[in-house]
Parts: C-alpha cells; sequence; structure tokens
C-alpha cells in the first residue's frame, strides 16, 4: 500500500501567541514548532498500517526551508520518503492544490493528514484534495482498517459517532483515537537522516484568501471568587450580572 | 443576489447552528434560500422562516437522511448553480467543514471558517489558534463560502413563512462512494458543539462513577457534558464529550469546570465562551485565570449544592 500523510509545520499547543509587524505576521520568536497533533495521529496510524501489511509513507510538508526538521522527524517516526513543496502554505486552497497535484502522478492508495491544523484550524485541506482527485474524502476519522483494497472507517459526529465503508483511494483527516503517538527511538532518528528528503516547487493554483492582519482577543477581566458556603451567590451572579441561567 | 445556507439537520430537527447561519445570511441583507438535506420533522421549516429565509429547497431524497460528504456536496452545488449565487453561508460542524470543502472546490469558491463576525465587503474576521487569536481576511475571485462559529451573530427569530419547494438533484454512485452502515448516537442530549450551557468534568472527580452530579447539575441547567482530554483518555468518557485542542471546541455562553485544572490545551476548547465557571479545590488551579467566577473548594461539596440552588431558581 502507497499511503501519503500530509503534516503542518504548527506551534506546539503551549505556545503563547503574538504577532510582529504591526500584526501582519506571526511572532516565531522562542517557539517551538511541532508536527500538527492532528497529522501525528494520521502518521502514527500510517506506520502501523505499514507494520500490518507493508507498503510505503511518504511524508509531505507545503513550507519553507524552516519545516525541514519537521520532516526530519516525521522520517524518525517512520516515513520513508519526503517531500517538501517550497513555499509558504498561504491558504486552504493553495495547500490543497499543492497536495492534489503531488498525488495525481502517484496513485497513492491513501492520503492521510490531520482533521485540522491547530494555527489556523480550517479543516478544509482533506476536502478540498479529495474533490481536486475526484475520490472520497472523510473526517473526522477515529478508526480506519484497511482489507482487500476497502478501508473501514469509523467517524466522529455530534453526539456520537458513524461507521462508514469506502474503495481506496481516498483521502481521511484523522484524530484521535486513531492511533497513539509515535516518539522516534534512536535508530529511526540516525536513519532519518540519510533519508530521501526531495524539494519541489509549488505548481498550480492560486491562494482564494489573503490574511490582512492579525488580533489577539481582549484580556479577560478578574475572577470573582465565591466561597463555598454561598452557592446561591454564585447563582445570583450568573442569573444577574452574566444573564447566562 | 440571494445566498444560498446550508441548513443541517440531526435526528430531522434543523440544528441550533445553522438557524444561527440562517440569521447570519438574512443580516447580510438579501434574500435567504436555504437548503435541507433529508427528511425533517413537521414544524422544521418554519424555523427556518423565523429565522430570515424566505425559501427552502428541500432534497427530501431518502438517501440523504445521513450525512453523505460527496452527495451533500453535490446538492448544495446544484442548488447554487439554480439560484445563480454567489454566496454560501454554513456553520462549522464536523459535517458542514466536510461539506464546505469539497463544495468550495465544485463553486470555485473562497472559502473562509470560523467566522465570527458578519463580514464588511468581501473581507470578514475569523478565529485562528483554536481561540487564542484572530485573523482578517480578504476572500478573492467573486464567490464565497462562509463557514460561522457559534455565536457569529444574534439568532433572529421574528422572520416570516419560508416558501418550500421540492429540489431534486439526480445524484450518482461516486456520489455515495463512502457507505455509511450504522450509527451510535447519544439520546436525548443536548449536543455539546450546540449547547449553551456546558457543564465539563475533570480528572478532579476521581472516576466515572462520580459523573451523576455532572449530570445532574447539566439537566438542571438544560446543559450539555463535556469533560477533559485525560478523562476521555482513561475511557470514564466518550470520546465525544472531550473538549480542548485536540477535541470539541465549545462556544457556550456559560462553561462550568468541575475539577478541571486548566491545562492550557483544555483553555483552547472552551475560551470561546462567554462566561466561564470554575469549581476546583486547588485555589492555585490555572483555570481560575480564565475564569470570569470561581468557587476554589471540594466539588464533592459544592456542586450538589449548587444544583440545588439551580432547581430551586427554576421552580
Amino acid at each position: 500500500m502507497k499511503i501519503l500523510v500530509c503534516i503542518t509545520h504548527v506551534p506546539d499547543t503551549t505556545s503563547k501567541i503574538a504577532f510582529t509587524e504591526n500584526n501582519t505576521k506571526f511572532d516565531s520568536n522562542g517557539v517551538q514548532f511541532i508536527i500538527g497533533p492532528y497529522d501525528d495521529y494520521a502518521l502514527a496510524r500510517a506506520v502501523e498500517l505499514k507494520e500490518q501489511s507493508g507498503g510505503t509513507i511518504t511524508v509531505l510538508n507545503v513550507g519553507t526551508a524552516e519545516t525541514e526538521p519537521t520532516l526530519r522527524k516525521a522520517l524518525a517516526i517512520g516515513a520513508d520518503d519526503a517531500i517538501r513543496v517550497n513555499v509558504f502554505p498561504s491558504d486552504s486552497f493553495f495547500v490543497a492544490s499543492q497536495i492534489a497535484n503531488i498525488a495525481k502522478a502517484e496513485n497513492y492508495d491513501l492520503i492521510l493528514m490531520g482533521r485540522e491544523s491547530i494555527d489556523f484550524n480550517g479543516g478544509m485541506v482533506h476536502g478540498m484534495v479529495g474533490e481536486l482527485l475526484g475520490i472520497p474524502s472523510i473526517s473526522p476519522v477515529m478508526k480506519l482498517e484497511v482489507e482487500g483494497g476497502k478501508a473501514k472507517m469509523v467517524r466522529e459526529i455530534e453526539g456520537g459517532k458513524e461507521s462508514l465503508e469506502a474503495s481506496l483511494p481516498l483521502v481521511a483527516g484523522c484524530q484521535e483515537p486513531i492511533a497513539e503517538w509515535k516518539i522516534p527511538n534512536m535508530r529511526g532518528i540516525m536513519s532519518a537522516r540519510t533519508k530521501p528528503l526531495k524539494v519541489v516547487e509549488p505548481s498550480g493554483s492560486d491562494a482564494m484568501t489573503v490574511t490582512e492582519r492579525y488580533e489577539l482577543p481582549a484580556a479577560k477581566g478578574q475572577v470573582k471568587m465565591i466561597d463555598k458556603d454561598n452557592v446561591g451567590e454564585l447563582v445570583r451572579l450568573l442569573k444577574e450580572e452574566a444573564k447566562v441561567i | 443576489m440571494a445566498i444560498l445556507v446550508f441548513a443541517e439537520s440531526a435526528d430531522k430537527k434543523i440544528k441550533k447552528t445553522s438557524l444561527e447561519a440562517v440569521s447570519y445570511a438574512a443580516a447580510m441583507g438579501g434574500e435567504v434560500v436555504a437548503v435541507v438535506l433529508g427528511q425533517v420533522d413537521a414544524g422544521e421549516m418554519d424555523k427556518i422562516g423565523s429565522s430570515g429565509a424566505g425559501k427552502v429547497l428541500h432534497a427530501d431524497d431518502e438517501r440523504l437522511n445521513q450525512g453523505v460528504i460527496q452527495a451533500y456536496a453535490s446538492v448544495l452545488a446544484a442548488a447554487a448553480d439554480k439560484i445563480g449565487t454567489d454566496t454560501v453561508v454554513l456553520a462549522k460542524s464536523s459535517l458542514g467543514d466536510a461539506v464546505a470543502a469539497r463544495l468550495s472546490v465544485k463553486m470555485g469558491a473562497a472559502l473562509v471558517s470560523n467566522v465570527v463576525s458578519l463580514p464588511e465587503g468581501n473581507k470578514v474576521k475569523r478565529s485562528i489558534y483554536t481561540g487564542k487569536a484572530f485573523a482578517h481576511v480578504e476572500m478573492k475571485g467573486g464567490k464565497r463560502i462562509i463557514a460561522i462559529k457559534k455565536n457569529a451573530v444574534t439568532p433572529k427569530t421574528d422572520g416570516g413563512a419560508a416558501a418550500v419547494e421540492k429540489f431534486s438533484v439526480s445524484l450518482d454512485d461516486a456520489d455515495f462512494a463512502a457507505k455509511i452502515s450504522s450509527q451510535e448516537k447519544a439520546k436525548g442530549q443536548v449536543l455539546l458543539p450546540e449547547a449553551d450551557i456546558v457543564v465539563s468534568g475533570g480528572r478532579g472527580l476521581k472516576g466515572p462513577e462520580n459523573w451523576g452530579m455532572v449530570e445532574e447539575l447539566a439537566e438542571a441547567l438544560g446543559a450539555a457534558t463535556g469533560c477533559s482530554k485525560p478523562v476521555s483518555d482513561m475511557d470514564w468518557r466518550p470520546h465525544h464529550e472531550h473538549v480542548g485542542q485536540t477535541g470539541v471546541k465549545v462556544a457556550p455562553s456559560l462553561y462550568i469546570a468541575i475539577g478541571i485544572s486548566g491545562a492550557i490545551q483544555h483553555l483552547a476548547g472552551v475560551n470561546s465562551s462567554k462566561y466561564i465557571v470554575v469549581i476546583n479545590k486547588d485555589a492555585e488551579a490555572p483555570f481560575f485565570k480564565a475564569a470570569d467566577y470561581g468557587i476554589a473548594a471540594d466539588a464533592f461539596e459544592v456542586v450538589p449544592k449548587l444544583t440545588e440552588a439551580i432547581k430551586a431558581l427554576n421552580n
């Protein structure tokens, strides 16, 4: 089986978010970048599928040179080779077009990625790739088994889950508990250094949206502490001050 | 030009967040046409009218009773084509996201999700970094799809009646390439992403057997129940209740956190809440810094009292 795993290069979930250049640029000063947590689940499941039934895993990132350590980490976790499309990932459609253009030439059986990136939280790239390639796209996928050219999946829906089935090839946007995150071992880290990482230039479409500037939310006011023996006061505040009950 | 709205249903009822999407489209000005897929209960179309739509296109093909991503995108593309619109509005949801993405490619439309306020021209404000920031985004190329976050607009309730028109679309096998074999859904519960009030529990509750008091408080408030990541990881609660960075992001009017310390990954899922109440016996718990109201005491002592006080208020 030939698997493509698309990963994002995003600030660690504990990062403090700030902007520079008059709120037009993300301030990466002191920020640790990681493989998107949802993408990490997709990669972990790909590694498990390869362990079960063989095949290859290519990991792909649309991003500039600073994302290479993130791609190397994915190689250390178990991908066989990596592709970096050398361009800033300016919007969902632009990224989806880059992925689809590469996938068209390669006939992957499975294209996996996270349900959404944790920086822009769009959750749109998998669906766009599916539509661009004319194949099914399923998200958010919590369980994925492959047997005889078919994928059996469990997808989260509001208030529950649904089971579904589709023939390969397909695109899946993944989330927990599809697999446990994998931590690279020393052998993986050593071998990742020499695994192929191909850099290709972007092709095709333009972005459909332009981000003009960023804004931080207003700071939260001081918390009002209420005595445990005066629960009635909390109820009064919720009713009369917050007006939410 | 009319604006098209994807009115998503669950259990034959139009979702509250979709009614917000209708209200949002109405607030943009002009005619609003909603698309309903699959069968819905009698009376649901009236709610769409009250929210501001003048017309409903009803694709009542029974194969659409389940949310089939590709088929839904095809029906919506046909509806957009039929009314000749360049604008589609929908509420962000696990189905809505998946459908909107495919629809945007079919329509050649710019797509922005997590939109938190009405557009100004072709510019919208959207939530990014899991609620930790906003971006001001311009949509290019004339056609646009706006996926709104909960509470992006005040729901409208004084609209008129919507004219319902049957809408048949010829769908092919490719639209049903992914086959849904079964669904498991919690019955009769308030859905977490839709809820105006959410009551969540964390490890401080010590075990799944203690969830009764969370559920009782939620019931008294008409709230949905949620939980922190460790709780869902330990299988105390199902995954669809996990609120946080890698779980459900909620935006209720009131979020009550019980026995949750407030890790930054949990806060990311709740920071769009209007008001936050934190009950935790550790007065140093970081969650208090993000709260509006706090009680530093044992949940087992405070929560039953709070439930009684709410019940007394309801009576």
